[in-house]
């Protein structure tokens, strides 16, 4: 049905996940440009790609984590504005879940019959819908099993599919600050897999564990980590 | 909003984006998918509606109230939401307060994480590589970015939003408000100084 070339066809996961979208620590991207306040759009199609990605979420056709999954692989990731990242990976779910061709997004035009979906979010409910939001918490079925102020390392090994531990985080000592609560687990609900909620921690490192010489002095840097990223430190 | 209503106008000034997105909408409008006055009514919501004076008013309500202040750093969910802030990208909420020995600065360094119903929807900069790249590792260097110059005595934290949770920065006071109302006070509050790249304004500067 599809082109398997056109990126909008390509596999949400595959063993060779690769996040395109991993910044934190790189060098070389350069000045950081402020704004003003209240310059929210830049072009005139990006507010509808705003609304189209809201409204999509909102049919329950998939979840934010599995949105996030699709913007991180797009290969060309680093070339696209953000509301380009936004609209590219919302083509690649529509057609990833057969709401719709590639052939229909390259026409404009419907060619096949609508899948029934879960929820459409309609105008009167919009306000309603926002301000009650998709709380990630969940009920605790097990004591978590680190206590602020423990000393903890982060997973060092690389995995194959969507994740939000930081490349720059990883294989680090850290000490838990903050307990989170109990929260949907971001690695496993991108990819089908349920829930798996998991105690999440405030875990802050020091800039000389993550930066070693290029540390600044007196900073600090803190992630938020699902208790599946840690173990105590050695 | 008429950009909804102009799909049949002139296409000569329409560049790739917009036909390709023009298209994507067509499509998941006519197969129901999508009301197109719920798309009007989200881009009303995020243009007029869910901003950075509502977080304004949040920092001012604990400059000036002791009590919302000890409530927004024990729950900032349950505090923001008795202001009517609530939802969508700030279902959990934490308030972190700047003083003379700590500064905070808030990124997402994995995608555009950001506390929606208090400060609207990020600018671009705080998408940007630039930005997301360097704010854990030279933190200072993205405050001078903003014309910030902190003391070197003043310890930097900076909070990556890698999970659910969204991060409001609640700026320092700044001297010489002694009895301004809380409107007034709101209005010194920038949409920056709440990320942490930048500090409340003085009154009576620009």
């Amino acid at each position: 049905m599809t082109a398997p070339t056109d990126s909008r066809s390509a596999p949400i996961a595959t063993r060779d996940y690769r996040s395109q979208a991993d910044l934190g620590g790189r060098d070389g991207y350069g000045p950081v440009v402020p704004e003003p306040e209240g310059e929210n759009f830049h072009a005139a199609w990006e507010p509808r790609a705003l609304a189209l990605t809201l409204a999509m979420g909102a049919t329950g056709a998939w979840n934010l984590d599995e949105s996030r999954s699709a913007r991180e692989t797009l290969p060309d990731y680093a070339a696209l504005s953000y509301y380009g990242i936004w609209i590219a990976a919302l083509e690649k779910l529509v057609v990833a879940h057969g709401l719709a061709g590639v052939d229909e997004l390259s026409a404009g035009r419907v060619l096949r019959a609508a899948r029934p979906l879960a929820r459409m979010l309609r105008a009167p409910d919009v306000a309603a819908t926002l301000a009650r939001g998709s709380p990630t918490e969940r009920p605790a079925q097990r004591p978590p099993r680190f206590a602020i102020g423990d000393a903890v390392r982060t997973r060092s090994d690389s995995v194959a599919h969507h994740t939000r531990l930081p490349g720059y985080a990883r294989g680090r000592n850290g000490r838990i600050e903050h307990f989170r609560g109990v929260h949907v687990f971001a690695d496993m609900h991108a990819h089908g897999a349920g829930e798996d909620p998991q105690w999440l921690y405030t875990v802050v490192f020091t800039g000389n564990e993550l930066w070693g010489g290029d540390a600044q002095p007196g900073t600090s840097v803190s992630i938020d980590a699902w208790e599946p990223y840690l173990e105590a430190a050695p | 909003m008429g950009d909804a209503h102009s799909h049949d106008d002139d296409h000569s000034e329409l560049g790739p984006m917009d036909l390709r997105v023009r298209a994507l909408e067509t499509v998941l409008t006519r197969k129901g998918y999508v009301d197109p006055e719920a798309l009007d009514a989200l881009i009303e919501t995020y243009q007029t509606k869910i901003g950075p004076r509502n977080g304004a008013r949040v920092v001012a309500r604990a400059w000036v109230d002791p009590a919302f202040r000890q409530w927004l750093l024990a729950d900032a969910t349950a505090a923001i939401a008795s202001l009517g802030y609530s939802g969508r990208q700030g279902e959990h909420i934490v308030a972190v307060e700047n003083t003379p020995a700590r500064h905070n600065l808030v990124v997402c360094t994995l995608c555009s994480c950001y506390p929606w119903p208090v400060l609207g929807l990020p600018p671009a900069w705080y998408k940007s590589a630039p930005y997301r790249s360097r704010a854990v590792k030279d933190p200072r260097g993205v405050l001078a970015d903003f014309g910030v110059r902190l003391s070197d005595a003043t310890e930097i934290r900076v909070f990556d939003s890698t999970a659910e949770v969204r991060y409001l920065v609640i700026p320092q006071r700044p001297d010489g408000t002694d009895g301004m109302s809380e409107e007034a006070l709101s209005e010194l509050v920038t949409r920056d100084s709440m990320i942490g790249t930048g500090l409340a304004r003085s009154p009576g500067a620009p």
